[in-house]
């Protein structure tokens, strides 16, 4: 029995995954893979299953769904693309071990930088891992290939990615969904751990083993790819046999070329990529039949590097490495409609007397906790001929905007400590490192444990807010109670660790203890304690639905 | 039939509820719809726009292509204007009056009024005033979907059976100030 439902991609790959029998799911917060666990974490109020939670970081995350397959259980993990870096230790090593419960990376890659620092692609990550990748190119595939990646998992022993991108995350359209509660027969099944125990400690003489299967099993993976029915070979039937253009699309490329196919004249033989490691076959078949293949592809130029090692003959191939699509930024359908040689749609013109459409750059909301620590950061620094703000990941990092222009730095997460601690030891003050009460958590506490033992002279400032703000206020993982026992535990000198609070009223006081701190030869920590304006907002919502009584005549409120 | 819409606003004025409505209710007509949307980083005060496409065939991509749209459905009168490279000759532009000037260099906001009302087929509604009207400013995005829902190719009975889905959780009054606010946009004439 089948239902159809509205979701967006992420919510799709989140049902699939309670229908397939996930007993966990893991993850942290990154734009635009979020919603896959929130949804998790909804369901898991709603129904009592599947466990899901958010995680320190992707890397403990990813090793929490490892622990799970462990013990022949079904994990999904997910993060954004540039969360996979911050997972990629374990992920590595994680295809060598045998996994005999399914494990299933949904990593949601960002082409066009909407809300990320840069445009990494996620399927060059799943070849160099050398495991089966899936890329959906709309939510219904999002759902269905959800269960093929679990039975991957299981039948090859390996990890399996679905690979997103943002279009396909945050695109919303109807679902076709199993009904009831398919996934409770393999959910309810009893752990069961591993038989070979060997085959999980990779230790070298191991390892070497286990690397040697990983090697020999690529034949299968190949093979599987070759007959998916995701990756499908349409050859023109009418002759003359060889087409004039070939088109490969992989992903949502789909939706683009299909929006514009219809206007060709001549239909081109089209191959359509949906699961990897690369239909060899499928590919040759395409180019023996075609005269010239256009690649369109999200992300970087994957398919059309690697075709020239595919291909025997000479034939032309253009994409985003010839230069015909830009390398940089996201596809849409004017772009595949140029590649494809069809002419630009006409735009209609209006006319707006010369009113000029401003640029609206983001920027923090209305009496945000961090614009009033930006303003007691400056005029700290202002005596000084040259000072050095490093800074992070999160909505803080919009300090680095008019009218705040207060911090520097913004690279991966966590990395405001490392680089302030590098500075400083190189001679540069005063150095003041800015991060956000998540991202510490996140990557930042071996950062500081560095520079305690080093005893850098440096001021980190935390910015708790006491939510992981940028991508919809989900709680930080410890209270803000507990952040400074966190400090003093990593050893910062207690005299030297101020916990104040972020308010407006307080900038000049605030001022003061920065600049005592930064006076100070060594290692200080600033705590700047205040809740997210916009989850603060939100609890009081819900405290006055609470007390506001439903139609029954009950509380409003479920909790 | 195909109807392509931009939704555009700034970060945080409900632009997705409306989205989330529409869709609902094509779906109740049998309709088939895609739905792109931009989360993240912009989010946070920004300029945000989401693309909704209905169609009794097939929906391809989720980005409605440049010239395709029929109406730009917009909460602030500066956002009307930013994404007319999507809208169609003869496309409708249905816009909020009330500016969010968070920039320095917005224009004066009678010019910018003057402007839209100067393009063929836009509809400048008094957003704010008659969601105060249907019992609380929030309902601004309600008002404006109201008032889009002339041109859409939607019964009013499956838009509002919608909002009655899509807010039910909130509660009973939540969603009877949401019903009026849509029926007070609905009425409204520039």
């Amino acid at each position: 029995m089948r239902e159809s439902r509205i979701l967006q991609g992420n919510e799709a790959i989140a049902t699939a995954a309670i229908h397939a029998g996930i007993s966990s799911a893991y993850g942290y917060p990154g734009t635009p893979s979020t919603e896959v666990i929130e949804f998790l974490i909804k369901q898991k109020t709603q129904l009592g299953f599947p466990h899901a939670a958010w995680c320190a970081n992707e890397k403990t995350a990813y090793e929490q769904g490892l622990g799970v397959a462990l013990v022949g259980k079904r994990a999904l993990v997910s993060m954004k693309h540039v969360g996979l870096n911050v997972a990629a230790d374990p992920f590595l090593s994680s295809t060598v071990v045998s996994i005999h419960g399914g494990l299933v990376i949904a990593v949601a890659d960002d082409p066009g930088m909407h809300s990320s620092q840069n445009e990494q692609d996620t399927r060059i990550f799943a070849d160099f891992a050398h495991v089966p990748c899936l890329e959906p190119a709309t939510p219904q595939q999002a759902y269905d290939m959800t269960f093929e990646a679990f039975e991957l998992s299981e039948r090859f022993g390996v990890p399996v990615i679905l690979r997103l991108v943002t279009r396909l995350s945050h695109s919303r359209s109807a679902v076709s969904v199993r009904v009831g509660d398919p996934g409770k027969e393999v959910r309810t099944q009893p752990t069961k751990k591993t038989s070979h125990p060997a085959n999980w400690i990779l230790m070298p003489s191991n390892a070497k083993r286990q690397w040697h299967e990983l090697v020999e099993k690529q034949a299968s993976f190949q093979s599987f790819a070759e007959n998916s029915p995701y990756n499908t070979l349409a050859l023109p039937n009418e002759s003359p046999a060889v087409a004039d253009l070939g088109v490969i699309t992989t992903g949502i490329a789909l939706e683009y070329f299909l929006e514009e196919k219809s206007e060709l004249v001549n239909t081109p033989a089209h191959l359509h990529i949906g699961v990897y490691p690369f239909p060899v076959e499928k590919i040759r078949k395409l180019a023996s039949s075609c005269k010239k293949i256009v690649v369109l592809e999200e992300g970087y130029p994957h398919v059309e590097r690697h075709l020239r090692g595919i291909l025997s003959t000479p034939i032309e191939v253009v994409g985003k490495l010839s230069g015909l699509i830009s390398i940089e930024g996201e596809m849409n359908p004017e772009t595949v409609r140029t590649a494809l040689g069809l002419p630009k749609r006409e735009v209609a013109k209006f006319n707006l007397s010369g009113m000029n459409v401003m640029a609206r750059p983001p920027q923090l909301c209305k009496g945000c906790p961090h614009g009033d620590m930006f303003f007691a950061i400056k005029p700290a620094i202002a005596a000084f001929p040259e000072s050095l703000v490093t800074s992070d990941i999160g909505c803080y990092t919009l300090g680095a905007l008019e009218p705040y222009s207060a911090i520097e730095t913004c690279v991966c997460m966590g990395a405001s400590i490392g680089l302030a601690k590098g500075a400083a030891e190189a001679g540069f003050f005063p150095v003041i490192a800015v991060i956000g009460d998540s991202t510490f958590l996140h990557s930042g506490m071996t950062g500081l444990l560095d520079a305690v033992s080093a005893n850098t002279n440096m001021t980190l400032m935390i910015l708790d807010n006491e939510a992981v703000a940028m991508t919809g206020g989900q709680k930080t993982l410890i209270p803000s109670s507990r952040l400074k026992d966190v400090v003093l535990g990593l050893g910062v000198l207690p005299e030297h660790v101020k916990v104040v609070g972020a308010h407006r009223r307080l900038i000049a006081e605030n001022t003061e203890v920065i600049k005592r701190e930064i006076e100070y030869t060594g290692l200080s920590v600033i705590i700047a304690v205040r809740e997210c304006v916009e989850t603060a907002l939100r609890g009081k919502k819900e405290k006055i639905q609470c007390a506001t009584p439903n139609d029954q005549g009950g509380s409003g409120c479920e909790v | 039939m195909k109807f392509d819409l931009v939704l555009a606003n700034v970060g945080g004025q409900g632009g997705l509820s409306i989205a989330a409505v529409i869709a609902v209710a094509a779906r109740h007509q049998g309709l088939n719809v895609k739905q792109s949307e931009v989360h993240g980083m912009s989010q946070r005060g920004g300029a945000v726009s989401a693309h909704l496409r209905i169609s009794d065939q097939e929906v391809a991509s989720p980005l409605i292509p440049t010239g395709a749209a029929s109406m730009i459905l917009s909460l602030e009168p500066m956002e009307s204007i930013r994404y007319l490279s999507t809208l169609s000759s003869g496309g409708k532009i249905i816009t909020a009056a009330t500016p969010v000037i968070n920039t320095s260099d917005y224009p004066p906001i009678a010019d910018l009024l003057a402007t839209i009302r100067n393009i063929p087929g836009s509809v400048i509604v008094d957003a704010e005033t008659l969601a105060r009207e249907a019992g609380s400013f929030r309902t601004s995005n309600i008002v404006m979907l109201g008032a889009a829902s002339r041109f859409l190719p939607l019964t009013p009975e499956s838009l509002e059976k919608a909002i009655r889905e899509i807010f039910i959780s909130k509660g009973e009054l939540i969603v009877s100030q949401n019903l009026k606010a849509f029926h007070l946009g609905r009425e409204a004439r520039a």
